[in-house]
């Protein structure tokens, strides 16, 4: 320490060790606190109405900001007239790309940096104009009464159409993002040739659209030149760097605090130019501005899943062997560089031994809201190709789907230059979960079963597995011991609905044997809190897992120094247990953390944990296998899901009762993907969204998802990916599962459904085509 | 306005709220009354001079067991002047448009949406929100029951899932899955945690049913 004698005239006689930092922790064994099923901290907050989402926030004096969109989805705005919108009661500020001055750009967009309200809009929903007013009514009112004048262009809607010769462009170099990925091994052409079988099949995914239940937003509120948001997001810190570049501002002098958020999914991983629209209006007004979006805006502006076109061909000998793979994908970055087709052939070269893989994808513009993030980017569409071909060619063969499947189960990650997995739970994930679903019964029982009437019977497989959910650097995290027994967590990751905190204060608690509740925590506050990145990916548990252990342990240590001297003994003979330490050699040697003079005299003890790094040379994944049981009306086309099991390696269960919650929140989300949710676009005629609302958007209700759902986790003990032996699951929970849908709709009626949503009409009209030919 | 408390209809609370005549009565304020209203047949009922939309007037609410008068434009939802006048942010908006049920709330104890509500309509009507169903500081049967079966995620969508669940629990005290399944339809989730939200209706089915404003 360094500061001055003087100033340290409380802490005489003290020594004030410095934190060290680690990141060689032994693995655990048997863990008594981590792995329980147990309800949440924050749960209390979240029923009781009590816990603040950032659209609850009400200040003296604030204001409600609201965006005017586009109403097109290709012009370029020539003029905008505010005159009359700033009369009207209520309203304080209007700002427009005419109405200077504002220097502030776009968050986000590294690739094309435009001014915050570029002229040139390139999609429906583009904001081109912003006001806050007294109360949002009046917001509303006064966006109705801007008047804009639109240079109205020709629009591409169906990214399928982008490279046509005529297609209008929605930049002026073409409607390619960038040239194709490819991606290589070994040799396709001999591969084919070996095969006894070659299937090709064609596969689409429609557009999804996030929709979490809280729409975005943020208040902002200046003190002089410090900005404070409260925001709904995933990563405050994102924000933070992502609204001060955007504004010009050092990241110091931004404060975000993201507390509680409703939900995001991926759309809520990065800055919205509602943020620094509400900041520049508060700035203009001087008063706190809070801007909520409108339901629809979520679904034009602020992301989606983008819409992938699949073309794969697969080998395969008689005995089971795939021989090779090839891919030609496409997908809808959306208006802007966003990532269309990205990450969807990862399953394709990765999750099944296969020496010659070819993939080659596309990025696309088209006139449409950029894509973002959508729990599991890309993985999904893959898996919706790549299962339901693997069931066509096991069918083929003659061979059971599941036993295909195993068959097949590499040991090495091929994509990666067969670095091996710190482990892969993918075939037990397979046989257990067959075992447990009850897979082989099913299968013959439906067999057996008399195909009268209209009602048919099939159950499904499907694998996955996600290209990241390892985790990783950097992450800062402190642990705080008060003299009293408590504890205070501080991180700054965010606990979007998955638990986080929960998990985390299980950690502390099994360290430093305290209940988990009497952990308090501080989290997800750029002002307050250390550096997380954002919780997405489905490495927030094994990023800020280790990270907490390692503060933890830290605190560990000091205590057990302190309890060392005072007990006379040596500190590795000693372990903390419900608040007090005892001797691991004599079980009468004993005494309260409280009663420690040491702890006592010092106030508080800090520990410090950094994340160390990923093994090298090694490949951290999760893996899941999914299986399901489907009822079709072959008369309507209706489906019902009658049951699901869930599979799961995604390393050590944590918190059992939140990990359920993800695995059954995965297979719902899925289930949409599958058979309920489409963004549908007027391609023809106007370019416009049609159903961007949850009345024509279809979600998933209670009644279309089985009450019957069953999670199975396979923890294969993994010693080696990180110091708590957790893997992600948020994002494997949702990668099997559509294609599981449609194996088994193809297993009840022969009918393979290749394009998402299988609606009724859809499948209805497959069903009468099957008829005819 | 609409929803003279002697006037009200006697078939029972599924016809509570907003009549056919109401309806027109509230959402044509201002042009529409004054031209149309009597070629539609259907002449406003006497009572309080017709508002104009953004002109506020005083209403009544009893609320979680309190009366409060507040003044409001009659075009504002029971939502907005839960949240954004006084405050009762237990109530969550999602879509604004009677999609999501965040927002379900208990007028005379069957769930309403309350951002299709007008705040003006709600006069006369017991409303609970999630705050009316604690005890003081205690939670209530159904929010006990959602905590440890961990029925929810986010927990934006929460508050108008207990809110229904509740509502489903004081018509039905003992509903089975497909019951409950039916009466929690109204509810969106997008975390998925649809299967804890069943459990979590069985599981408060189970728990005595005492305490909080109802």
């Amino acid at each position: 320490m360094t500061t001055h004698p003087e100033a340290e005239y409380h802490l005489r006689g003290i020594e004030l060790p410095e934190p060290e930092i680690s990141t060689n922790l032994e693995p655990w064994g048997e863990t008594t606190i981590v792995g329980q099923a147990r309800p949440r901290v924050d749960g209390y907050e979240r029923v009781s109405g009590t816990a603040v989402y950032p659209a609850d926030i009400t200040m003296p004096g604030m204001l409600y900001g609201a965006l005017l969109g586009c109403p097109h989805p290709h012009a370029v705005v020539t003029g905008v007239d505010v005159v009359r919108a700033q009369a009207m009661p209520g309203v304080r500020a209007v700002l427009s790309a005419f109405t200077p001055p504002d220097r502030a750009t776009q968050p986000h967009l590294e690739a094309i940096r435009t001014q915050l309200f570029d002229p040139h809009c390139r999609f429906e929903g583009e904001a081109v104009a912003a006001v806050a007013a007294d109360t949002p009514y009046q917001a509303q009112d006064a966006l109705r009464a801007i008047d804009v004048q639109y240079d109205v262009r020709p629009f591409l809607a169906d990214e399928r159409k982008a490279l046509e010769p005529d297609a209008p462009l929605v930049h002026d170099d073409g409607n390619r993002v960038a040239a194709p990925q490819v991606y290589e091994r070994g040799d396709v052409t001999r591969g084919f040739a070996e095969a006894d079988v070659v299937l090709e099949e064609e596969y689409r995914t429609e557009c999804e659209i996030h929709t979490p239940m809280e729409p975005h937003g943020c208040v902002a509120r200046w003190d002089g030149d410090r900005l404070t948001l409260w925001e709904s997001t995933q990563g405050v810190y994102n924000v933070q760097m992502q609204v001060a570049a955007a504004l010009g501002m050092p990241f110091s002098m931004v404060r975000v605090v993201g507390h509680y958020m409703g939900g995001g999914f991926g759309a809520k991983l990065q800055a919205g130019k509602y943020s620094v629209v509400a900041a520049i209006l508060a700035k203009m007004t001087a008063k706190p501005v809070k801007i909520v979006l409108t339901r629809e805006e979520t679904y034009l502006s602020v992301g989606n899943r983008p819409p992938v076109n699949m073309r794969l061909k697969v080998g395969v000998k008689r005995d089971g062997t795939i021989t090779a793979m090839q891919l030609w994908g496409s997908g809808a970055s959306g208006a802007q560089p966003a990532g269309g087709a990205s990450s969807v052939d990862f399953v394709i070269r990765d999750l099944y031994t296969c020496p010659n893989v070819r993939t080659e994808l596309q990025d696309l513009y088209m006139n449409a809201g950029p894509a973002r993030p959508f729990r599991a980017p890309g993985h999904p569409q893959g898996a919706w190709a790549l299962e339901q071909m693997m069931d066509a060619l096991a069918n083929a063969i003659g061979m059971d789907p599941v036993a295909f499947r195993v068959r097949n189960v590499p040991t090495v990650s091929q994509a990666r230059g067969n670095q091996p997995y710190t482990t892969t739970g993918l075939r037990r994930c397979l046989e257990e979960g067959a075992a447990a679903f009850g897979w082989d019964k099913a299968r013959a029982e439906i067999a057996r079963s008399d195909r009268q009437g209209t009602i048919r019977r099939g159950v499904g497989v499907a694998a996955g597995m996600w290209a990241a959910g390892g985790g990783g650097p950097p992450s800062t995290v402190v642990v705080k011991f008060f003299a009293d027994g408590s504890v205070n967590l501080n991180m700054g990751a965010s606990d979007i609905g998955t638990g986080t905190k929960t998990v985390m204060a299980m950690v502390v608690a099994e360290e430093l044997g305290v209940d988990p509740d009497a952990v308090e925590i501080e989290h997800a506050d750029t002002g307050s809190t250390q550096f997380a990145t954002a919780s997405g990916g489905s490495k927030t548990v094994p990023t800020e897992s280790p990270t907490v252990r390692a503060a933890a342990v830290e605190v560990k240590r000091q205590l057990l120094e302190i309890a060392a001297e005072e007990l006379k003994v040596e500190a590795d003979t000693l372990a903390l247990r419900d608040g007090n330490v005892v001797s691991t050699a004599d079980p009468a040697v004993s005494r309260p953390l409280t009663g420690l003079q040491g702890l006592r005299r010092r106030r508080n003890l800090i520990g410090v944990g950094h994340r160390g790094p990923n093994p090298e040379g090694k490949a951290v994944n999760p893996f899941a296998a999914q299986f399901c049981e489907v009822e079709v009306d072959t008369a309507t086309g209706e489906v019902k899901v009658l049951r699901f099991l869930a599979a799961h390696d995604s390393g050590r269960v944590m918190n059992r009762l939140t990990y359920q919650n993800q695995v059954f929140g995965g297979i719902t989300m899925g289930i949409g993907l599958g058979l309920t949710e489409a963004r549908i676009l007027d391609v023809d005629q106007t370019g416009k969204m049609v159903n961007r609302n949850w009345h024509d958007y279809k979600l998933p209700t209670m009644l279309d998802v089985p009450a019957d759902m069953t999670c199975l986790p396979i923890d294969p003990q993994d010693k080696e990916c990180n110091a708590t032996g957790a893997k992600g699951i948020g994002e494997p929970a949702t990668i099997p599962t559509a294609p599981a849908v449609a194996n088994a709709i193809c297993h009840a009626t022969g009918v393979r459904m290749t394009a998402t949503p299988i609606s009724p009409l859809a499948l209805v009209q497959a069903l009468a085509q099957t008829k005819e030919g | 306005m609409t929803s003279d408390p002697n006037d009200r209809d006697d078939r029972g609370q599924q016809q509570r709220g907003l009549s056919r005549r109401g309806f027109l009565t509230t959402m044509g304020t201002g042009v529409l009354t004054a031209t149309a209203a009597s070629q539609l047949g259907a002449q406003p009922p006497a009572g309080p001079a017709v508002v104009a939309a953004d002109e506020r007037t005083k209403v009544a609410l009893s609320i979680n067991g309190r009366l409060y008068e507040v003044l409001v434009e009659p075009r504002w939802s029971l939502a907005y002047v839960l949240r954004e006048v006084l405050q009762l942010t237990g109530t969550k908006i999602g879509c604004d448009r009677g999609e999501c049920g965040a927002c379900t709330v208990l007028l005379d104890g069957a769930p309403r949406y309350a951002c299709l509500t007008l705040a003006v309509e709600a006069q006369g009507a017991e409303i609970v929100t999630i705050e009316g169903l604690m005890a003081g500081e205690d939670l209530g049967p159904v929010q006990q029951a959602f905590v440890e079966k961990d029925a929810f995620q986010c927990g934006y969508c929460t508050s108008g899932q207990i809110m229904a669940a509740e509502g489903l629990l004081r018509a039905t005290g003992d509903p089975d899955v497909e019951q409950i399944r039916h009466g929690m339809s109204g509810n969106l989730c997008r975390c998925g945690a649809y299967p804890h939200i069943v459990q979590a209706v069985q599981r408060a089915a189970e728990l005595p049913r005492a305490g909080g404003a109802s």
